[in-house]
């Protein structure tokens, strides 16, 4: 049976606090020379295969489509004596960073360089783990924004939980190249909020590519977008269909969940009595609920655009109910209401910085919201929903900092960081293998011209595993989609 | 005369945080007198009367011909400036602020936008930032000023962030005429609109030709018939039917554009489009253009100079967001700002709002190659140039309209806050709705209950 590895990161609070720990030690006792990643930092870097003599394993998504990611070169790198946020919350000063295969080897001083490592004068400089943003439409929606284009929505039932966004993205979206030079290095591509059950999301490195499986996140576990609130209940009440209300949303919500439960008990049954050795045929593949039943089998995590306060604790409800995990409230505008019932459920709240005022359930905005939920000592994310806002997430950040410091709540910069990489690589399943600079982890890295929580720092080269993806200063390393390619601009600094 | 060190009775008091935070003070034997003037200035409810107010101690951004000043003195007598500068005196009776060597700078005046007329995007019954031109029966006569709300949650929530004017400019909606843009003030008051009709909306390109006849051909014709047309009309009479191409409260709304006496504000991006739109100029020699979008106004930029107008842009605008935008650089402005453009920047968010992220989309085009000064410039000064109100805003100069913000930091960067916002001199409260929220509800375990929480 292949699952995909459920991550650790979503019951513990913050997993990656020991191994931050360590290698803190390390550094602290002055032999940072990690050269080996622990074994378990980066075990599953390939995606599941089928075995291929068993036909009659349960639904088999998780091998479908798999990724063909292959990085771009990456010779070993030493980025030297930069300002170091590394993402687990902790800030270094004239630190080095080193990226060997691709990985994190170490972050400190006097780390031990091999021979033959490139260096590269980081000093003035700031570096960071890669921008990780878990709401994206980038490639489903893509510039530029024309009807033949918009694939993002399966508006035409309210349950589309069959649908994999993976299947609409444009790999030549210049919008993944605008987010790389904004320092992203990972991204969830969600299908949109029209659906209560919107389809499955996909884990990307914003790459250039010919196929979307050449930029999949390699083991990252899939998502199912859901959605309260006003989108459903506007965009099929107006067609007559339930839902129209939200006792509407929350009525089809349950029969989904009642009709994935029979499924899974069907399948269950079917594979008990495989493992017994007796005869059974297996049930037919329904792509709708298999995604659902993925979802109560743990292996997909569920990211559910909500805004209101009350709704929010209505749906961790639901999830009792039926027995399964909310990985991230998104947009979650009134979270700071209920940042203490987020925590306790361990639920991460993805948020805007100051979004507001486009429909009722966005009233109630606070320019703190991220900030509020961090101090309550719960899990915030700054995510973008927005090709613009996914460039400068950084400054989205930013300006939570000011407002929070401005309310008296003073947060420190590095840890506010964990809101741009750490944090949404849990609540997207891939935070063992990136999201901070501890060593082993994938050698995500962005090197910044100034204090990236100032307006006016600018990625200058951005490594994803090891690789150079994007250089500021050097044209052959800023990639053009073939979509900007013979157009007025081409090349430009964008 | 030695300086009281009050606490300020803003929220905003409450930080702790690593900025040097401005001190409050008041030169005067008159405690008591000091204190109520100041609660007075502060309380939400009730607008302060002007007073006399010295700024001192601060890094004066000027926009004037002084320039940037460093440990520098602003002087507010009622509703005007009175001084500026590093040795000027300070009247005996002034409320004395202790800059801390923070910034003081004119206060932010956005110039586009939709500040006022939208509560709640999707509730209709909240918005009047646009006309429908076939149920009205008119769209350029159309004015947004009727339908701007001084007491709109989101003008606090951007006063406080430092925004004191703003540009209202209506939506084209079916038509393509947009209607009469406005400008407010943004101190409390019964009344925001403190100029009317200051320029005429129009949508040219790929969205002038949807609501045109689908062509870009359509709507140029459709623009030039209806110029014609309020070039040609006489005074009203009611004895005559009015055949005109277009409805002659339209035509009557065109008339002082065709005289230049109201600038025509053509939102456009496509450098063809810019080009032909610079081409009315020569057909109506009095008109003056102003150009709202303009993402490819780079590539035309000599030509935009040439013509003497003034352009208003996001300058993060950097997507092919349509096949009108695919020159679409985050260096447009610089390049437009090089070659001796007048330009003024839109927030990078809500222009309903969110206007106060112009101060961001200033702090993106100064990382992108515009001089700081002139990045400020397209958020304050610019503004008041493009809507002839220049004179009395935009600049901290003796006999201004006192627009002065204090801040606590660089104000282009984005963690920096305003401690003080005074409009045409009344210090204005420095609360909002948003503020209050997130003090109902920073203490989640505390009493009352959060219904019975009212936070100042």
């Amino acid at each position: 049976m292949t699952i995909v590895r459920p991550s650790v990161a979503l019951t513990a609070r913050r997993p990656a606090r020991s191994l931050a720990a360590a290698t803190v030690a390390l550094l602290l006792a002055g032999c940072a020379t990690t050269g080996a990643p622990p074994p378990e930092a980066d075990a599953p870097a390939t995606p599941a295969t089928p075995a291929a003599s068993d036909t009659s394993e349960p639904p088999a998504a998780s091998t479908a489509f798999p990724s063909t990611y292959e990085p771009l070169a990456h010779p070993a790198t030493v980025l030297r004596n930069a300002t170091v946020f590394d993402g687990t919350g902790r800030r270094f000063d004239d630190a080095d960073v080193l990226m060997i295969d691709g990985k994190v080897a170490g972050v400190g001083r006097d780390l031990a360089i091999p021979a033959g490592t490139a260096e590269i004068d980081a000093s003035g400089k700031w570096v960071t783990p890669g921008i990780v943003d878990n709401h994206s439409h980038l490639g489903v929606y893509p510039s530029p924004s024309v009807r033949a284009h918009a694939d993002g929505n399966e508006a035409t039932a309210p349950n589309t939980a069959q649908v994999w966004a993976e299947h609409s993205v444009w790999p030549q979206d210049p919008g993944f190249v605008r987010a790389l030079a904004g320092g992203v290095t990972a991204l969830q591509v969600l299908p949109g909020s029209a659906n209560l059950f919107g389809g499955r999301s996909v884990t990307l490195k914003p790459v250039p590519a010919r196929s979307v499986q050449e930029m999949k996140f390699p083991g990252a576990p899939y998502g199912l977008k859901m959605a309260c609130g006003e989108n459903p209940k506007r965009v099929y009440g107006s067609r007559g269909r339930q839902p129209s209300t939200r006792m509407g949303s929350f009525a089809s919500y349950r029969a989904a969940w009642i009709d994935a439960q029979a499924y899974r008990d069907k399948w269950d049954a079917y594979e008990r009595k495989r493992a017994a050795g007796e005869d059974a045929e297996p049930p037919k593949r329904d792509l709708k609920l298999e995604t659902l039943k993925g979802v109560l089998d743990g292996e997909i995590l569920v990211h559910m655009h909500c805004y209101r306060a009350d709704e929010m604790l209505q749906v961790l409800d639901m999830a009792q109910e039926f027995d399964y995990r909310i990985t991230a409230f998104h947009h979650a505008i009134e979270a700071y209401k209920i940042a203490d019932r987020l925590a306790e459920a361990n639920v991460c709240a993805s948020v805007w910085a100051d979004w507001w005022g486009f429909k009722m359930e966005a009233y109630d905005t606070v320019p703190t919201n991220a900030a509020l939920v961090h101090a309550a000592g719960g899990c915030a994310i700054i995510h973008s929903d927005s090709d613009m806002g996914i460039q400068r997430l950084n400054q989205e950040a930013a300006k939570v900092l000011g407002d929070a410091e401005r309310m008296g709540l003073a947060v420190e910069p590095a840890e506010a960081w964990t809101w741009l990489s750490l944090n949404p690589a849990r609540s997207m399943g891939i935070d063992h293998v990136t999201g901070s600079l501890e060593a082993g982890k994938n050698a995500d890295v962005v090197v910044w011209s100034a204090d990236p929580f100032s307006v006016y720092a600018k990625a200058e080269k951005v490594y994803v595993d090891g690789a150079l993806a994007w250089d500021l200063d050097n044209p052959a390393h800023r990639p053009i989609t073939d979509f900007e390619l013979g157009q007025p601009g081409e090349g430009d600094l964008k | 005369m030695t300086a009281l060190t009050l606490a300020p009775a803003t929220v905003a008091a409450r930080a702790a945080n690593a900025f040097p935070r401005p001190r409050v003070g008041r030169l005067t034997r008159r405690l008591g007198v000091a204190v109520a003037a100041l609660a007075a200035a502060l309380a939400p409810a009730v607008p302060a009367m002007a007073q006399s107010v010295a700024i001192t101690n601060a890094r004066v951004v000027t926009l004037s011909d002084a320039g940037t000043l460093a440990n520098a003195t602003v002087v507010i007598e009622g509703r005007r400036i009175t001084a500026v500068g590093a040795n000027v005196s300070i009247p005996r009776d002034a409320t004395v602020i202790d800059a801390g060597g923070g910034w003081v700078t004119p206060g932010l005046f956005a110039p586009a936008g939709r500040l006022g007329t939208v509560e709640v995007g999707a509730v209709d019954g909240t918005r009047d930032d646009q006309v429908s031109g076939e149920a009205a029966g008119f769209s350029a006569a159309f004015k947004v000023s009727y339908g701007v709300n001084p007491r709109a949650t989101a003008i606090p929530v951007s006063r406080t962030e430092g925004v004191t004017r703003a540009a209202v400019t209506p939506v084209p909606g079916d038509s393509l005429f947009g209607g009469q843009a406005a400008l407010i003030h943004l101190r409390p008051a019964a009344d925001a609109v403190f100029k009317d009709s200051v320029a005429m909306v129009v949508s040219l390109g790929e969205a002038g030709a949807r609501r045109t006849g689908g062509s870009r051909g359509a709507a140029m014709g459709a623009l030039i018939r209806a110029l014609q047309a309020a070039d040609t009309i006489g005074p009203l009479d009611l004895t005559q039917r009015w055949d005109g191409p277009i409805p002659r409260a339209d035509a009557e709304a065109l008339a002082p554009v065709v005289r230049g006496e109201i600038p025509l504000m053509v939102q456009v991006h496509r450098a063809s489009d810019i080009t032909q739109t610079l081409k009315l100029i020569e057909r109506f020699e009095r008109l003056r253009l102003i150009l709202h979008g303009a993402a490819e106004g780079w590539m035309v930029a000599d030509r935009i100079v040439r013509a003497g107008v003034p352009v208003i842009l996001d300058p993060t605008a950097n997507l092919p967001a349509s096949f009108d935008r695919l020159g679409a650089t985050q260096r447009n402005a610089a390049r437009l700002i090089e070659a001796g453009v007048t330009v003024a920047f839109v927030p990078a968010g809500s222009d309903s709002h969110l206007p106060h992220l112009i101060r961001q989309s200033a702090g993106n085009a100064v990382a992108n190659g515009v001089a700081w000064e002139e990045a400020f410039k397209a958020i304050s000064l610019n503004p008041a140039r493009i809507y002839g109100v220049e004179r009395e805003l935009g600049a901290l100069d003796r006999g201004k309209l006192a627009d002065v913000v204090v801040w606590d930091g660089d104000p282009l960067e984005v963690r920096t806050n305003p401690t003080h916002v005074f409009i045409e001199g009344v210090a204005t409260p420095m609360t909002s709705r948003q503020m209050k929220l997130h003090a109902r509800y920073s203490d989640l375990d505390g009493a009352p209950p959060f219904a019975y929480r009212r936070p100042e």
